[in-house]
């Protein structure tokens, strides 16, 4: 089956739910609304004759201009060889949206990864929590207004440019090394004497 | 700047190497084994005596001062002996390097010395300079005790091994019962520095070798009751004697069920040294280093030299119990006895075929170090589940069955000889050709496009 | 937003949490597992990734679409060749530019010798854990020279950054051809010994037969890819149902798991499956070499790479498993967003599922058998 048949089946079935297929900029997506995704990926895996039952990514992207974060699913089907793939947009302010971890176990890590780094929360998901950053790190660094928080727990995440850093440290050291070793006035030059040196004006 | 090459020393330096490294690996055993041959016979009682009674021109019966020259005598006996323990655990690691590197087709330790011979020492050193940690946590006192526990194990062993016809430091009356008794102190020091460590890692490799070491006592009391049956002894020199010096006269062949009872034990005492197939307790992919964790410094090297010395430790169990020990083939009794003579002190040809007992025996424990190397460096690690079925499910029914079989057998040879001859030929004619098709199996497994060729010239 | 709830342990019944890393001899790269345990049969191994994030897909916005090529390499630095064909194909579909076909001969040689060194490592480093040391040293022989061959061609050992978009970088060497024709013919006869030395060994078959079954079902719907779905008995392979590049030309066969140790989609499965590819593959550059067409192997491309706004997925089949690019444009001269979906990340996900029950001996066998590297866990 083609992408569009497939969208078509959709279509008849959840009727404006599942929104146009995208013109083709190179490949086709279709929006789906987020309360219906559940069911939506459950009758792509189960109907027989489409059987998409492998979920190929789960992602995510940040459209900060839209005010939305859209979560992109790819599926595929390994009986038929034939995909599509879904989009659910959701507020960039609380995302939420329903989690297929039900439908495909692989959704479980993907789901995970998208929380980590976008912060969208999947409702339904059974263990929801970081999955590549520590669990107390604050923010979500794939969005696209994401500031670093400038260290953690202390180690920071800055550096002196290292060009700088060694010369600063040469011209140290130099410092250091004439202090201790002060070099004797060159051959001529009179010695210095308790004499007040005698006054130009005079 | 003077230039400094370590990589490529001049040629004099290179001949210097060679000869002084070659010197070594000749002089350090044979220093070893005279030394071991000249003394052990000399701490013999009747010997002993006739030193007192000639050199010291005291009677040795009634002169009081008899305890205490003897007590320095066996002090300077167990020190030679730890000697040798410690630098056959050392030579011996060198070899295992050098047989492994080969193997995996790399040259193994090449730099110190010619052959690499005196890279044991160099990490001897090594260790001794390195930081001593004891973990904060950890019982302190049971840490800096474990390591000798495995120590005088190790080096206990040494006083029974029979090296050569006189050559051994004592001819215990229940000399192999001594030995199992002995070794089973590996399994305190294990367990002592994998529970002290305080770590968890080295908790699960201390719990694992309890396990195991103390599974595989049991098979190899078992194997080890084959030949105690046959030679109605528990003494060591007393098990070889009974054995002969042609191969159909070992008890491996002479018995079937010693057949069966000497991979057994082999197998056992492989077990019990912690060797792959069975090191689990020290499985550096599951457990970073098991029960030596923590250990750092010359402590670690202590564990290390004792598991080295201890290959050496069993195979020498395994060669005198079923393998001849230091009979020479040829040579019976009534030839020893004769070679003896009558006085106190033996004649000089004594000495020489003392020397040639002690050469078959190192041989023939040295093949069995070879093929303990071998199984290492091929095999994988069994789990320890796998580990446990192994010892309870397999061996220790065997052992009961080989044993009872060797009860019969002995009554069936008590009446008719002839059926331990027959036996032994028969099966050391079966053996051969199983080595012969080994080597053959071997050289076709080596594929010739991939397969290494001995390569002597980056030595 | 749940936290990890690690369960009460109990300390009297020989209970504990262990730590699995993240330094550790046999993990893969630097990966944590929190091992709860009873004595050696593990309750749970819950994996802790996170060690080797690069954040190399915040970095795909921020360089160029040519400037990403070298980051791909350490996304899998082990089967680079496959990340850099992967992100070249997406933005290839991009900005609608074909690829010549002696720049895709090359690329299937590249990534089919590479393909070749990465089995080298995965099933080696097994061995390895399993506790036979020597297969690994043969296997990194082996290894040592592809890596002077890919050397060669395109001078890096590791991270190769030889494919561009449009094309590879470098055409192949005088003689080159008949460099690795040689190589392929000792090669050959590497897998032999090598069967015989581990493969079959009974120790190996005791070890890995029957451990950590994963059947076809779950290991589709938990999403694995590449030797591990391939070994679970699902006859799916990129190359050969969904070719691209040059892989029509070829012809191959793809090793399923048959169950030779006892039970299909077992550990040993996994390893065999592996084993049985590198010989496919060394086919597969074979045939390669001998139709090698001339032509451009490059082709043009504008200097500043602006696609139009859209998205594209591509897939490549690589050493572990499928690595999909979804890589999005919206018309400027740095992507929107680059994705790499990789087989390593997937895997992960069922090492919880599947480890309850195992003993820690086996969770070695497990981890081993499914290839988990780190980079490509945590990109």
């Amino acid at each position: 089956m083609t992408t569009s048949e497939i969208h078509q089946r959709l279509q008849a079935q959840f009727g404006e739910a599942v929104g146009p297929l995208s013109e083709p900029k190179i490949d086709p997506f279709a929006v789906v609304k987020a309360d219906r995704i559940v069911e939506v990926c459950r009758f792509l895996k189960e109907t027989p004759g489409i059987e998409l039952n492998f979920c190929e990514d789960l992602t995510a992207i940040d459209w900060p201009k839209r005010d939305a974060i859209e979560v992109v699913y790819h599926l595929f089907s390994y009986k038929y060889r034939h995909g599509i793939v879904l989009k659910v947009e959701t507020s960039r302010a609380d995302p939420r949206v329903p989690s297929v971890e039900g439908v495909w176990k692989a959704a479980n890590w993907m789901e995970r990864e998208v929380y980590d780094l976008f912060g969208v929360t999947f409702s339904g998901h059974p263990d929801l929590r970081r999955v590549m950053l520590p669990d107390d790190w604050v923010g979500h660094p794939l969005r696209k207004d994401y500031q670093e928080a400038g260290g953690y727990h202390g180690i920071p995440n800055l550096r002196e440019n290292p060009l700088v850093e060694l010369r600063r440290l040469d011209e140290a050291r130099m410092a250091e090394h004439a202090k201790n070793n002060p070099t004797p006035p060159p051959a001529g030059t009179p010695p210095a004497s308790s004499a007040p040196p005698a006054d130009p004006k005079a | 700047m003077p230039t400094f090459s370590l990589a490529f020393p001049k040629p004099a330096t290179r001949r210097v190497l060679l000869f002084s490294s070659l010197a070594a690996v000749v002089l350090f055993p044979v220093a070893l084994f005279g030394l071991v041959l000249v003394y052990l016979p000399f701490i013999q009682q009747p010997v002993f005596f006739a030193f007192v009674r000639d050199t010291l021109h005291r009677d040795p019966a009634t002169w009081p001062g008899t305890q205490w020259v003897y007590a320095g005598a066996l002090l300077v006996a167990g020190i030679l002996l730890f000697t040798f323990a410690a630098l056959s655990g050392g030579m011996f690691s060198w070899y295992e390097r050098r047989v492994a590197a080969r193997i995996q087709s790399r040259i193994g330790p090449n730099r110190v010395g010619a052959f690499g011979f005196f890279q044991f020492i160099a990490d001897a050193v090594k260790m001794l300079f390195k930081e001593d940690l004891v973990p904060a946590e950890a019982d302190a006192l049971l840490f800096r005790a474990a390591p000798y526990f495995v120590v005088t194990g190790m080096t206990l062993t040494f006083v029974a091994l029979p090296f050569g016809q006189s050559v051994i430091a004592a001819d215990l009356n229940v000399g192999i019962f001594y030995l199992l008794a002995v070794t089973a102190l590996n399994v305190v020091g294990i367990l002592l520095s994998g529970w002290s460590s305080n770590s968890k890692w080295a908790l699960f490799g201390g719990m694992r070798s309890a396990a195991q070491v103390m599974s595989y006592e049991v098979p190899s009391a078992l194997a080890i009751m084959t030949p105690v049956l046959m030679a109605g002894t528990l003494s060591m020199q007393g098990i070889i004697r009974a054995q002969g010096g042609w191969p159909w006269q070992w008890f491996v062949f002479r018995n079937p069920a010693a057949f069966v009872a000497f991979f057994m034990l082999y197998t056992s005492q492989l077990a019990e040294a912690n060797r792959t197939p069975f090191d689990l307790p020290e499985a550096e992919s599951e457990l970073v280093s098991g029960y030596n964790t923590e250990y750092s410094g010359f402590r670690f090297a202590l564990y290390f030299l004792v598991e080295w010395a201890n290959l050496w430790v069993i195979s020498a169990i395994v060669v005198s119990l079923f393998l001849g020990g230091w009979q020479i083939p040829g040579v019976t009794a009534q030839d020893w006895a004769a070679w003896r003579g009558g006085a106190e002190l033996p004649r000089f040809s004594w000495w020489l075929w003392q020397l040639l007992s002690i050469g078959v025996f190192a041989l023939k424990t040295l093949a069995l170090v070879n093929v303990a190397i071998w199984l290492r460096w091929t095999l994988p690690r069994v789990r320890i589940d796998q580990m446990m079925n192994l010892c309870w499910k397999y061996l220790v029914p065997a052992g009961f069955v080989a044993m009872l079989f060797t009860l019969l057998w002995q009554i069936v040879v008590a009446q008719a000889p002839i059926v331990e001859r027959v036996s032994g030929i028969l099966l050391f004619v079966v053996s051969v050709y199983a080595v012969y098709r080994f080597l053959v199996l071997t050289r076709a497994n080596v594929s010739r496009v991939v397969g290494d060729r001995v390569d002597l010239t980056n030595w | 937003m749940s936290k990890l709830v690690l369960r009460r342990i109990d300390r009297n019944n020989e209970e504990m949490l262990i730590n699995f890393g993240p330094q550790h001899p046999a993990t893969h790269g630097v990966l944590n597992f929190l091992v709860e345990t009873d004595g050696e049969v593990m309750r749970r191994a819950i994996p802790d990734i996170g060690y080797l994030h690069r954040s190399l897909e915040k970095i795909g916005e921020m360089v160029g679409y040519p400037g990403y090529m070298p980051y791909t390499d350490r996304v899998d630095y082990l089967a680079s060749m496959f990340a850099n064909e992967g992100y070249a194909s997406a933005v290839e579909k991009l900005i609608k530019v074909e690829v010549p076909r002696r720049a895709q001969y090359l690329r299937a040689v590249s990534c089919e010798l590479n393909r070749i060194a990465s089995h080298l490592v995965a099933i080696g480093s097994m061995a390895s854990d399993i506790g036979a040391v020597t297969p690994l040293v043969y296997a990194l022989r082996e290894r040592e020279a592809i890596n002077d061959l890919i050397e060669a061609l395109c001078g890096a050992r590791l991270t190769y950054n030889y494919h561009r978009i449009g094309g590879v970088a470098f055409d192949a060497p005088e003689g080159w051809r008949d460099k690795v024709l040689r190589y392929l013919d000792r090669f050959d006869s590497l897998l032999q010994e090598w069967d015989r030395l581990i493969s079959w060994n009974e120790i190996y078959l005791k070890r890995l037969g029957g451990v950590a079954v994963i059947t076809r079902e779950r290991a589709i719907d938990y999403g694995l890819v590449g030797p591990n779905l391939r070994g679970s008995g699902v006859d799916w392979d990129l190359r050969r149902d969904i070719p691209y590049s040059a892989y029509p030309d070829f012809k191959f066969e793809v090793p399923v798991g048959r169950g030779w140790a006892g039970t299909v989609g077992d550990a040993f499965d996994r390893y065999y499956v592996r084993v049985l590819e590198m010989a496919q593959s060394s086919r597969i550059v074979r045939q390669a070499l001998e139709k090698l067409p001339d032509g451009e192997y490059m082709a043009k491309v504008p200097r500043k790479i602006k696609p139009e706004a859209g998205e594209a997925l591509s897939r490549v089949e690589s050493a572990r498993g499928e690595m999909a690019y979804y890589v999005v444009s919206d018309g400027t001269e740095r992507a929107y967003r680059v994705r790499e979906r990789t087989g390593s990340f997937l895997a992960m996900g069922i090492v919880e599922d599947i480890s309850s029950g195992l003993m820690i001996a086996d969770l070695i066998a497990l981890i081993g058998s499914l290839d988990l590297v780190a980079p490509e866990t945590d990109r």
